[in-house]
């Protein structure tokens, strides 16, 4: 993935750090605790039940940090199949996010799977079920996976100074690109699918027929939230300037999806005539004003041109929208799920600490690989180390 | 309706006058014995034609050590047109319960059968056949059952064991085997099919000849020539009360309340955990609805296998062979799981806390990064 703007270069810079010191003891945390679950099973550290049989590890280890990973998508969805080759330099560090989110979601699955030591009957003919949804979103997401990582490949090879073999590779890369926007579209509306099938089990502000569409839409937006939520971060913390010629346009593209979005989103509910539904005094109802607040707010904020050049008010909006496309997933698995009367979940601490222990992985994995790997534009960096000088 | 199609063809009109049985409850038994095999679509159409129109093949039917329940089990099936099919699909030259003849007059006639249908006939053989002391444990017409075997066998289109003493011995086998009771395949010296059973089910049966009679083939068989169709599945796998053995609700007493409420009998000695046959999708013996031995709640004493039926006692635990009990059962009342505890309501309002705040310290810095970013560099937190 050559590319003529800035070729990427390694950051380089010291690996230990006060902060990847911190985010090494969180993930050590939290596989202590995952020595325990292998050892005791689940009932040991979660607060799963037959009631609620999906708790955090699976509706925010997989579900939401597979949304969260989808920056990949959506800028090879624009680089790729809307040709925009301007936004061509964030396809690294976009995936190289996404690479870390879904590994990690397809590696979170199995801590929670009961029975985990049957996890590759999925991936077997005589025991897989090809009309269940859940089967789709798991060879989905794993042949995900598998193309990420080839599609990310040539930054290793780059490494390595294997030229031969990357020449041979771009040659093939187009068909992995595609597939690599192909499957996520496939499984990030079937997570939405497999919501449809709990049927009235889940609260109508959630239950519709279009959830598919909603979360394929969300999945997109939250791609673009993500892209610019953390070049503010890697912009803050590698002490690198924004890119914001790139940043206030591809804001500009988000909030037309967006706008599309809650078009949709609020069309459903009052076709359905489930929005009433938002005034009753429940604690569904609550959580669905916050949803729909922390989406519609991008929309305020973003909404003159000024403001879209303001990288504080970028960020905002882009920490709104995901927080938005959290609290839908976390809204319709959990909090508008609905199991007979008696049955309660909230996540245990450990569970809790688990989901941090993965995000510090993402992150820690991030920073040591943009340091060792040519991942960020390289130019950018000499640069910044002239105004400094 | 085509005139054409099988339906309406004037073969199966005649087949109907001669069963006498309705051209709608022929298909279906012949679509039923089509799908007990895992035949294609269409194999049914060719085994109504087949049955309708083929000329039937001699049968010769030998039995040796054994109590006839095969043959009773075919004649007795609950279903009518079992047996008039059977008797009408193949030509029963030689059968020692059926035949009127008796003595000499019926070996006569078992020879005259095998001269005239030399290398055509299908030969079938009921019970053991005893080898000890040149088998003169077991003789009919003055003939050992090892010469009179020898003797059919030689000149026969194929040759089929039915039932437990004929495929491997069966009873009559059982330790010491005072006769020497030996399958009519260790006679022969090879593998030859086999419906093993006691007795066998009769569509196991019915089905294979009728493979017969419309492929000119036996059936796929297993290494030990049992068809594949009926024997290549535990009845374990298929069992209605597997699901009780999956979550550990056994019967632990004939009697006790997990026996009545129908739990797994693994623990009374059952089976089906190292037996191979169908009787759990098509039931044992075609003796009644929902009458097989385990659906009555009596554990399976294995009487297909080689080695279970006969030789291991009824009650000693079987071999389980691919499915294991679970570690852990599930607990008889499940907890209802917890609200949030004072821990983790602090650790979430913590980490919601902490992400504001970050959140709101890197904006407001963000926003001086702009401004200065040509002179300086971010302030920022380093990574």
């Amino acid at each position: 993935m050559a590319n003529a703007h800035h070729p990427a270069a390694p950051l380089g810079g010291s690996l230990v750090t006060p902060t990847t010191l911190l985010l090494a003891a969180l993930v050590l945390v939290a596989a202590g605790i995952l020595a325990v679950r292998f050892l005791f099973g689940l009932g040991a550290v979660t607060n799963i039940s037959d009631g609620y049989t999906w708790g955090i590890w699976v509706v925010y280890d997989v579900v939401i940090g597979s949304a969260f990973a989808c920056g990949g998508y959506t800028i090879a969805l624009l680089v790729y199949i809307l040709n925009k080759g301007e936004y061509h330099p964030m396809v690294r560090p976009a995936l190289l996010a996404s690479l870390f989110g879904y590994t990690l979601a397809g590696i979170g699955v199995i801590f929670d799977l009961g029975r985990y030591w049957n996890a590759w009957h999925i991936f077997w003919p005589g025991y897989a079920q090809i009309n269940s949804v859940m089967f789709e979103v798991a060879v989905c997401i794993s042949a995900y996976i598998i193309v990420m990582w080839i599609e990310f490949s040539p930054a290793f090879l780059e490494k390595f100074g294997k030229k031969e073999l990357k020449k041979k590779l771009s040659k093939l890369l187009f068909v992995f690109i595609a597939l690599g926007i192909l499957l996520p579209s496939m499984h990030q509306s079937s997570l939405g699918s497999m919501l449809v099938v709990f049927g009235n089990q889940i609260h109508p502000l959630w239950q519709t027929i279009l959830l598919p569409l909603l979360y394929l839409m969300t999945a997109v937006l939250i791609g673009f939230a993500i892209v610019i939520f953390e070049a503010c971060l890697s912009s803050a913390g590698f002490k690198r300037p924004l890119e914001m010629h790139l940043l206030s346009k591809l804001s500009k593209l988000m909030i037309w999806v967006l706008a599309a979005y809650l078009a949709v989103r609020i069309g459903d509910l009052l076709v359905r005539g489930a929005l009433v539904r938002m005034f009753e005094g429940s604690i569904e109802a609550l959580m669905f004003w916050i949803e729909m607040g922390l989406f519609i707010a991008p929309l305020v904020i973003l909404a003159s041109s000024s403001a879209r050049l303001n990288p504080s008010k970028l960020f905002i909006a882009a920490s709104s929208l995901m927080l938005a496309g959290f609290l839908l997933r976390i809204n319709s698995y959990l909090v508008g799920y609905e199991p007979p009367i008696g049955w309660h979940y909230f996540p245990s601490v450990p569970e809790i600490l688990v989901s941090v222990g993965m995000i510090a992985f993402e992150v820690l994995g991030y920073i040591v690989l943009v340091r060792y790997l040519p991942i960020l534009p390289g130019n950018v960096e000499t640069t910044v180390a002239q105004i400094r000088k | 309706m085509d005139k054409n199609t099988i339906e309406s063809s004037l073969n199966i009109e005649a087949l109907e006058d001669r069963l006498g049985i309705s051209r709608r409850s022929f298909m279906k038994l012949c679509a039923a014995m089509a799908a007990t095999m895992g035949l294609p679509a269409g194999a049914d159409a060719a085994i109504a034609e087949a049955v309708a129109t083929k000329q039937r093949p001699s049968v010769i039917w030998l039995h040796f050590q054994e109590c006839t329940g095969c043959t009773e089990s075919l004649l007795r099936a609950e279903h009518p047109t079992l047996e008039k099919l059977i008797l009408d699909i193949i030509s029963l030259d030689y059968h020692e319960t059926l035949f009127a003849a008796a003595g000499h007059q019926a070996e006569a006639a078992r020879r005259a059968a095998m001269k005239a249908n030399k290398g055509k006939y299908l030969l079938v053989v009921e019970g053991a056949i005893p080898t000890k002391d040149n088998g003169i444990y077991c003789k009919v017409g003055g003939q050992t059952a090892m010469e009179m075997l020898k003797e059919c066998a030689a000149d026969a289109a194929a040759v089929v064991a039915i039932g437990s003493c004929a495929s491997w011995g069966g009873m009559p086998s059982t330790p010491p085997n005072p006769t020497g009771a030996s399958s009519a395949g260790e006679v022969l010296g090879k593998v030859i099919p086999n419906i093993p059973g006691c007795p066998p089910n009769p569509y196991n049966f019915l089905s294979t000849v009728v493979h017969f009679l419309t492929f000119g083939k036996l059936p796929e068989v297993d290494n030990l020539g049992r068809p594949k169709f009926a024997y290549s599945r535990l009845i374990h796998e298929n069992c209605e009360r597997r699901a009780h053995f999956d979550a550990g609700r056994f019967a632990m007493e004939f009697g006790d309340d997990g026996h009545r409420k129908g739990y797994c009998l693994y623990k009374l000695g059952c089976k089906g955990p190292e037996t191979y046959a169908n009787c759990p999708a098509i039931l044992f013996g075609d003796v009644g609805n929902a009458s097989w031995p385990v659906g009555t709640g009596h554990p399976c004493i294995g009487c297909t296998e080689k080695g279970v039926g006969f030789a291991k006692p009824i009650h000693q635990l079987a071999v389980l062979k691919t499915m294991y009990p679970p570690v852990g059962f599930p607990r008889v009342i499940e907890e209802r799981g917890k609200g949030a505890t004072l821990g983790a309501t602090a650790l979430t309002a913590a980490i919601a806390g902490a992400a504001v705040g970050a959140g709101a310290m890197l904006a407001k810095n963000l926003g001086k990064n702009v401004e200065i970013q040509q002179t300086t560099p971010v302030e920022g937190k380093q990574s």
